[in-house]
């Protein structure tokens, strides 16, 4: 179809919105609720253009191109309509930009002073402002909300957890859980999704930064950081760096100028869950092939808070086949303030572990009440990697003259297979490097170790792997084809679970992240993430478990010696007692 | 419609009657019968609720989370709808839906000092219902009968050029002897 828009003729397909045929030549009309991949919500009206012949102007994000058409996107027609809705928009908006944790990557406020608005005609009466402090992982403020809908979109469309609508209507109209409540009443899973697409400061997550601060700042505490796989390939990002520069070293610098007195690493805790969870996996394996036990199968993974809390509330029939194992952000924890504190000789009450997670959820999972197995709040702050950048710009670091540094040990050394935790597919595949290898005694037979059906960002992807040649002790699985799946976003997970359940497929092992391309598009990352920043930050963790010369758990001399020292063995009875925990069922509404 | 039929056929069938007697566990199972009726019908929630409404006077929250895990549309959703729409209420109406008439007419004759009054007899504001669930109060706009203003509506009757200080005498005899099945 012909299509010219400001007097540029070009073809596109049908089907095509308006807005996406001017963005393919390069111009671009503002959107405040478009969102790239979803249906267009039509709720804004920022994008309108002006279509030759039309009456009344039209939302470009929603109007599907006719052959011939003639838009103007850029009439004084248009810019008039775009700047009432804009100063509409303000005039309800409780605007203290220099005060709000928008200040800096605002979608309104960038709109509005490249719309050149100088003053609001329309002055007011502003909504009733109220704030929604309920939940250990986001706050929202309705007095900055500009009711775009995007959340609500993300919340059922992608995660199908649906805790957000409009509720009421007209000037009353509140975007938020049933009848105005707080979220922390409902269902909402605290994965930050909703925080991740807001365009403005309505939903952000709940900061802990004065608490580090206050940490850093007192003498009597020793204070560590872990950093999670996601973020080194997205920190740079809220550097101006290009998504998918890799910057695992001069975030190690930044953190020590920070001040924090060890420098970890996820990663390790990671490198234990694999030896954790595929010794749990084989376990099953055995109890059901061999000794003809009851186990659950299939095994599902536990890194997740987000997913673990969907399972608790949606489906309550799987808790028991979702590995007992904490997720490393908690094994984490759990260590830093027994062997870590043992093996330093310093009482861990004066310890304070602090993480820095792509994640919300993971503010929620540390205060879990579980999650006290050390004797104290195993994990007592959780960043978001926004809230790590926020913090180096405060303490005017400048990031890009930092020199590399390395992590410290033991805890901060890991494996590539550890890296990769952070993207859709990699859990499964670091397990699989290792449980292969256990099974049979030789390497993962794949190209580069990579079990390439399981990468990307296909919502629901699978493996199967056969066993051949077993050692000994494992004899049981000689020829049992190894069945795997691996979903990405809730969305994509309830229909791999509902499948599940209908009969239509059967796994051994399944692995689920709550993000749409697991921790690297996770609710805390910089924004704005798309599919494009999804796969390039992929990319670059691939890239640094490639750089690896370890490359799988169980080879991490660091983990050898935990289990020697301390732990024994995989699942053994310390393990039991500060790696693994347990599911409690939830409300379904 | 074949839904609107259905909607009339439960209304006779169990009627309005007696429905303030049931706890809301119980009007919790009873929303179970009434979605079976639905059962395969598209856009099936809002004609649902109409029908959740018209049985029990309003919605209570274990009847909306039954209709939300039923019809599987999340509860936000259905939340929603309910606070979109004036018709659908959340709170127990009374058995006797009082409304004052503040249309021009009556609130130039006093209809403003009628309502104070009866909330004032009644101990409760505009929508709200007193405590043994016997009374209601809103207000209405305009009943067609400005040329004896202020009006009252009780029920689906109309009291005309009442006096504030007379309020009580009007309400009464409702509480002792307002027929069962009366409409709201
Ligand atoms: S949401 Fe944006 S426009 Fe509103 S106060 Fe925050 S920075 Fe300013
Ligand atoms: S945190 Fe996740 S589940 Fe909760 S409201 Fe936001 S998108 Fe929905
Ligand atoms: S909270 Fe944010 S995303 Fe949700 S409707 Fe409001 S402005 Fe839009
Ligand atoms: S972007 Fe088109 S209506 Fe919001």
């Amino acid at each position: 179809m012909k299509i010219t828009i400001d007097n540029i003729t070009t073809e596109v397909e049908e089907g095509t919105t308006v807005l996406e045929a001017a963005r393919a030549v390069n111009i671009d009309i503002p959107t405040l609720c478009y969102l790239e991949g979803m249906e267009p919500l039509g709720a804004c009206r920022m994008c309108v253009v002006e279509v030759k012949g039309a009456k009344s102007l039209v939302a470009s994000c929603s109007t599907p191109v006719r052959d011939g058409m003639e838009v103007s996107t850029n009439s004084a027609r248009v810019r008039d309509a775009r700047r009432t809705v804009m100063e509409l928009l303000l005039s309800e908006h409780e605007g203290d930009c220099q005060l709000c944790e928008r200040g800096a990557d605002c979608e309104l406020q960038e709109l509005a002073n490249r719309m050149g608005v100088k003053e609001i005609a329309f002055a007011g009466e502003k909504p009733a402002q109220f704030f929604d402090e309920s939940t250990p992982a986001l706050i929202r403020d309705t007095g900055k909300c500009i009711k775009c809908r995007r959340c609500m979109e993300v919340c059922k469309a992608v995660q199908n957890v649906g805790a957000l609508a409009a509720q009421n209507r007209g000037y009353a109209t509140v975007i938020g859980p049933a009848f105005a409540q707080d979220l922390d009443t409902v269902v909402c899973v605290q994965c930050g999704q909703c925080a991740a697409v807001c365009p403005v400061g309505a939903i952000t997550e709940r900061t802990h930064i004065p608490q580090v601060w206050q940490a850093l700042d007192n003498p009597e505490k020793h204070v560590v950081v872990q950093t999670a796989p996601a973020i080194r390939a997205a920190l740079g990002e809220c550097f101006d760096y290009p998504p998918g520069t890799l910057v695992t070293g001069k975030m190690v610098s930044a953190l020590r100028r920070l001040g924090f007195d060890g420098v970890f690493d996820t990663n390790f805790a990671a490198d234990l869950t694999i030896m954790e969870e595929g010794t749990e996996l084989l376990t099953r394996l055995k109890a059901v092939l061999s000794d003809k036990q009851e186990a659950a199968l299939p095994q599902f993974t536990s890194c997740s808070p987000g997913w673990i809390k969907y399972a608790e509330h949606f489906y309550p029939e799987f808790l028991s086949n979702i590995s007992s194992c904490k997720s490393p952000q908690q094994m984490f924890g759990a260590m830093a303030k027994t062997y870590y504190a043992e093996q330093k000789g310093i009482d861990p009450k004066d310890i304070v572990v602090v993480s820095v997670m792509p994640c919300t959820a993971k503010k929620y999972e540390a205060q879990r009440e579980e999650m006290n197995d050390s004797g104290y709040q195993d994990v007592d702050y959780v960043l978001t990697t926004r809230e790590l950048g926020r913090m180096i710009k405060e303490a005017s670091i400048d990031f890009h003259k930092l020199e590399d540094d390395k992590m410290d040990s033991p805890l901060g050394l890991s494996s590539g297979a550890a890296d990769i935790f952070a993207n859709t597919g990699g859990v499964m595949e670091a397990a699989l490097r290792t449980a292969y290898e256990i099974v049979t005694g030789r390497q993962l037979p794949v190209d580069n170790l990579h079990v390439t059906p399981i990468m990307g960002l296909e919502g629901v992807k699978e493996a199967a792997l056969t066993i051949e040649k077993p050692l000994k002790e494992w004899a049981f699985l000689d020829g049992v084809e190894l069945k795997t799946a691996v979903a990405h976003g809730l969305g994509n997970t309830s229909k791999l679970l509902d499948r599940i359940k209908a009969g239509e497929a059967e796994y051994h092992f399944i692995e689920i992240m709550t993000c749409p391309g697991g921790c690297i598009g996770g609710g805390g990352q910089p924004r704005f993430t798309t599919d494009e920043v999804r796969k390039q930050r992929i990319q670059a963790i691939y890239a640094e478990d490639e750089g690896k010369k370890l490359r799988k758990s169980h080879e991490n001399p660091a983990i050898q010696e935990i289990y020697e020292k301390y732990l024994s063995k995989p699942l053994g009875e310390r393990s039991h007692h500060y790696l693994h925990t347990k599911y409690i069922e939830r409300s379904r509404v | 419609m074949a839904v609107d039929a259905q909607l009339d056929q439960k209304e006779t069938d169990q009627g309005a009657c007696c429905s303030d007697q049931l706890s809301e566990e119980e009007m919790a199972l009873r929303i179970d019968e009434v979605i079976d009726t639905f059962s395969g019908v598209k856009g099936a929630l809002i004609p649902v609720l109409q029908t959740a409404q018209n049985l029990f006077g309003y919605l209570a929250e274990p009847v909306l989370k039954k209709v939300s895990l039923r019809l599987n549309i999340p509860y936000s959703e259905v939340a929603g709808v309910v606070s979109f729409y004036s018709y659908f209420s959340t709170i127990p109406r009374g058995k006797n839906i009082v409304r004052v008439c503040l249309g021009t007419a009556c609130y130039v004759r006093g209809g403003k000092e009628v309502l104070q009054s009866i909330q004032d007899y009644l101990g409760i504001d505009v929508g709200g219902t007193t405590d043994d669930r016997i009374f209601s109060l809103e207000i209405g706009r305009c009943f067609g009968a400005c040329g004896l203003a202020p009006v009252v509506m009780i029920n689906d009757h109309v009291y005309q050029r009442v006096k504030p200080s007379k309020v009580k005498d009007l309400l009464v005899p409702y509480r002792v002897s307002e027929p069962c099945g009366e409409e709201e």
